[in-house]
């Protein structure tokens, strides 16, 4: 464990508090990540190894913050907008539409 | 985090988020996704319907694939061969769909016991385990097994003999494993599938070993409801 970790996410042999062996379910948000991901990778528009990229390119405060589906949903529309299939206009266009769909 | 034990009542964000029909309670992050999806589906990249499919498969995939293999390796010891040397083809042969990646099996011996992990990601076996637990994902678990896996494994429980080699597998997105633990004494009268049933998840990670107790042996009288 001599050798220095190469980014946040190299966390081997890095302190750490005991593990938190309990359960949790996976939101129904974290599951359509998850199949964003296995539908992207299945059509040719994303590959694991870019998903990989964006997480480790979070950066140390990010990657600690954010929840591992946020940091695969952050790093997925990083690529996303990198290959112009979305725009970060229409990101941000579709975000208030949603949200004004509230009742 | 989703523990009973610490409702502050009065403070209204706690309630349940209900995902259809609540905008506001949005996390920047779960509208991210939803606006992302949404743009996708729009560009027929995938439809709604694709992402269904999807979800389901996920959902359908558990540890009781994974413990078929194992009870499979317990009772024939040619298929145990076959799944050490070639997890892939072993999983195929009981018609598991395995995806497009390396399974390796590493089997426990009375001397050594294997453990897993993704020390940079989360890579699991999950065509045999479904998904990953929060724990795999997190980062104790990551920093801490490849350092200290008798104390890790005594967290979940689990204490192993004094003198037993621990061999902790440090996983790829291409390369993926999973534990084949040593068959329990006192279960050699069972069938296939009750042995099955005693390896969990845990004990496929590597973190726990199969217990036979809480069963009853095949044939044991049935309690009647």
């Amino acid at each position: 464990m001599s050798a220095q970790p190469i980014g946040p996410h190299d966390l081997g042999g890095a302190q750490a508090g005991p593990v938190e062996t309990g359960e949790h379910a996976v939101a129904h948000w974290e599951k359509q990540v998850d199949a964003m991901m296995t539908l992207l990778s299945e059509r040719g528009h994303l590959k694991v190894d870019e998903l990989r990229r964006g997480i480790e390119s979070l950066g140390p405060d990010a990657y600690e913050r954010l929840s591992y589906y946020e940091r695969w949903a952050q790093s997925m529309t990083a690529i996303l907008l990198e290959k112009g299939i979305v725009t970060a206009e229409a990101i941000t266009a579709k975000v208030a539409e949603i949200r004004g769909r509230q009742p | 985090m989703s523990g009973g034990h610490e409702h502050h009542h009065g403070h209204d964000h706690d309630r349940t988020f209900q995902p259809d029909d609540d905008a506001a309670g949005l996390s920047e992050h779960m509208a991210l996704v939803a606006a992302v999806r949404e743009l996708l589906i729009e560009q027929d990249i995938y439809s709604a319907e694709d992402e269904r499919r999807a979800i389901e498969r996920m959902d359908a995939r558990s540890p009781a694939t994974g413990a078929r293999m194992v009870a499979r390796a317990w009772v024939d010891p040619a298929y145990r061969e076959r799944l050490l040397a070639d997890g892939a083809a072993a999983a195929r042969e009981l018609g598991i769909e395995i995806g497009p990646t390396r399974l390796i099996v590493v089997a426990d011996t009375a001397e050594t016991k294997n453990v897993i992990v993704c020390t940079l990601c989360s890579c699991y076996p999950r065509w045999v385990l479904g998904l990953p637990p929060a724990w795999y994902k997190a980062r104790a678990y990551r920093a801490r097994v490849v350092v200290e896996p008798r104390a890790v494994l005594a967290e979940f429980g689990t204490t192993l003999p004094e003198g037993m080699a621990v061999r902790v597998h440090d996983s790829t997105a291409d390369m993926r494993y999973m534990v084949l633990p040593r068959r329990p004494e006192g279960t050699g009268s069972w069938s296939e599938e009750a042995l099955a049933g005693i390896v969990s998840r845990d004990c496929m990670i590597g973190v726990a070993l199969p217990d036979p107790a809480p069963h009853p042996a095949p044939g044991a009288a049935e309690s009647a409801a």
